[in-house]
């Protein structure tokens, strides 16, 4: 589904501040497979993410989609096969527009655009349909700027969106960080039930230790640009956060330096 | 430009024509507002073009009429001129990747002088015998029992409402959406898969369009055209925006075109108030833009000094 081909990204590219945010990594996800990933500040989840989407290129390597080459492929392009969340609840919707305008642009997503009405009582119907089945009461609100919503209803809407059109990969950025924990644990319950629903292809990058382990079938562990952890199955199964990050310091020769993931779990 | 039409008349007609006369220059000037809020509250994009494109509709109205066509020939020709300029300015901000100011300010510049190519003197007329009788000239003799203020005012009244339902309508069909949802937020839009670019070169096109359409109705008003008339144009473009906003509350789209036309009459009608009777205290026609300017700066400013100052 997803192939990755020792991808390198740096920044600030023969500078004195140059950065290698992305070193040489190469990985491949299945169809299906639900795979969340750590790491510490400033390793490079964010960085895999944004070249996965497109909103970088990399320096050298390549990435596949379902077999397609799309290094280069600009995001807007790349869009139709992805659905994307961000930790920042304003970044996923628009918040000047309706909750109805912001369901059209992702129902919308991969049509060509013409001077059609955006939105048909038809859509509508399917719109409150799938809003009631979040539970949060939004399908009574169509007509209600984003802007007035709470951050977790933001975030639900985002999720909403991201998943229409069942995107090929569903990729998803510390999108419970911003939230407070009963609203986060609320979003993470929505995110599991909408990528098993719709057998979706998913990587989730996340600080909580505890529901990296918990949630998905794969984990992966970033450090300095690259993947360090690579764990499923029953391995998986029976790994707890303590020795998760022992694994870490044996590897690495330091600690896991990430306060709010040891806080958190 | 004339500071203000009404203020130039105020001697010859009764209170009721000057406030018509306001009107309708609010009305003209509101086509401009229109595009104005397109392309600063819809796209979210500061673009500066206008102060050329409404000369450039204008001179291309003017060139289409010496040339021997109508006025129906003019206005789409300037319609046409317009967004051309708007896309020029597009293209520099999405394709060289331009600021968006230094991007609206080039084409303006570059406009003075096609403007004046165009119209080959600063400043041309419209009233001598062309061949064509210009829109509002066509009016007066059509209805030569009604007073010409009043078919005036009817005309650019309907004018407006259908301009204002037609770009209501577009904004909300999957172009204007994603126009709107381009100036909201950016990366969403190209995670949705639309190119935000082309939402961008769509936009301001739009808005020079109509920016350049106001330009042409306005110089078939005054009967001339003027290589300067340009000159502040934006700023009073925006001035209507946010006196609209200031004077009716609302998000919707319906409200904020309307905003956008009540803001241009009122700013018309305080600035003709200020020019007469500010004229006992030495307020001069071209003080106008000063007093424009002070306009958009305390009402951009306010929320600031209220926060500031407010409570305390
Ligand atoms: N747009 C950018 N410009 C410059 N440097 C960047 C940019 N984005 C990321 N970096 C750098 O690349 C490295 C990896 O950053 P990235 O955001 O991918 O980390 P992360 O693992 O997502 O961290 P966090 O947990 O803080 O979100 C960091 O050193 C960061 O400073
Ligand atoms: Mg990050």
């Amino acid at each position: 589904m997803l192939k990755l081909d020792r991808v390198n990204k740096y920044f600030f590219r023969n500078t004195q501040d140059e950065r290698w945010a992305v070193r040489n990594l190469s990985l491949e996800v299945q169809k299906g497979e639900f795979v969340t990933v750590v790491g510490s500040n400033g390793a490079g989840k964010t960085t895999l993410l944004n070249l996965i989407s497109g909103t970088y290129f990399p320096d050298s390597g390549r990435i596949f989609i379902d077999g397609q080459d799309v290094t280069t492929v600009p995001a807007y392009e790349r869009a139709k096969y992805l659905g994307r969340v961000f930790q920042n609840t304003f970044q996923g919707t628009a918040a000047s527009l309706t909750i109805e305008e912001n369901l059209a642009i992702a129902y919308l997503k991969g049509k060509r655009k013409g001077i059609r009405m955006a939105i048909s009582e038809k859509m509508r119907e399917y719109f409150r349909e799938r809003l009631a089945e979040i539970g949060l009461g939004l399908e009574r609100r169509l007509k209600d700027r984003v802007g007035l919503l709470s951050g977790g209803q933001r975030q639900a809407l985002a999720l909403l969106m991201a998943t229409f059109g069942n995107p090929k990969i569903l990729l998803l950025d510390e999108h419970t960080a911003n939230l407070d924990p009963k609203t986060g644990e609320k979003i993470m319950e929505l995110t599991t039930r909408l990528i098993e629903e719709n057998a979706l292809t998913a990587i989730m990058v996340t600080h909580n230790l505890q529901d990296a382990l918990q949630y998905g079938h794969r984990t992966l562990m970033m450090d300095e640009g690259e993947v360090v952890l690579d764990i499923f199955g029953e391995e998986r199964k029976r790994m707890t956060i303590q020795e998760l990050l022992e694994r870490f310091s044996e590897l690495r020769h330091k600690k896991f330096a990430e306060d709010r993931a040891l806080l958190s779990s | 430009m004339p500071a203000s039409y009404a203020g130039l008349r105020k001697e010859a007609c009764g209170i009721r024509e000057f406030f018509l006369y306001s009107v309708q220059e609010g009305l003209l000037f509101g086509i401009l507002a229109l595009g104005v809020f397109i392309t600063f509250r819809c796209l979210n994009f500061p673009d500066l073009t206008v102060d050329g494109s409404y000369p450039l509709g204008a001179a291309v109205f003017a060139l289409t009429m010496y040339r021997g066509y109508g006025p129906v020939a003019g206005v789409v020709s300037a319609l046409a001129a317009g967004a051309l300029a708007g896309l020029f300015t597009g293209i520099l901000h999405t394709f060289s990747r331009i600021p968006a100011l230094l991007s609206g300010i080039l084409t303006m510049i570059c406009l003075y002088s096609i403007n004046l190519r165009i119209m080959g003197r600063p400043n041309i007329s419209l009233s001598e015998n062309l061949g064509h009788r210009t829109i509002f000239v066509i009016l007066r003799d059509a209805f030569p029992t009604v007073p010409e203020v009043y078919v005036r005012f009817l005309f650019l009244f309907a004018l407006l409402v259908v301009l204002k339902f037609l770009l209501d309508a577009f904004l909300q069909t999957e172009i204007g959406l994603s126009i709107r949802a381009t100036g909201d937020n950016e990366t969403l839009v190209a995670t949705q898969g639309i190119n935000p670019d082309d939402m961008k070169l769509i936009g301001i096109s739009l808005s020079n369009a109509l920016v350049a359409l106001s330009g042409a109705m306005f110089a078939q008003y005054q009967g001339f055209v003027d290589i300067n008339m340009g000159i502040g144009m934006v700023i009073s473009g925006l001035a209507s925006v946010i006196v609209g906003e200031v004077l009716l509350r609302g998000k919707t789209i319906f409200v904020m075109t309307l905003q956008v036309i009540v803001g241009s009459v009122v700013y018309r009608l305080a600035t003709a108030v200020a020019l007469n009777w500010g004229y006992s205290i030495g307020f001069k026609p071209y003080d106008l833009k000063l007093f424009t300017g002070i306009l958009v700066i305390v009402i951009l400013s306010f929320p600031v000094l209220k926060e500031k100052f407010g409570k305390a």
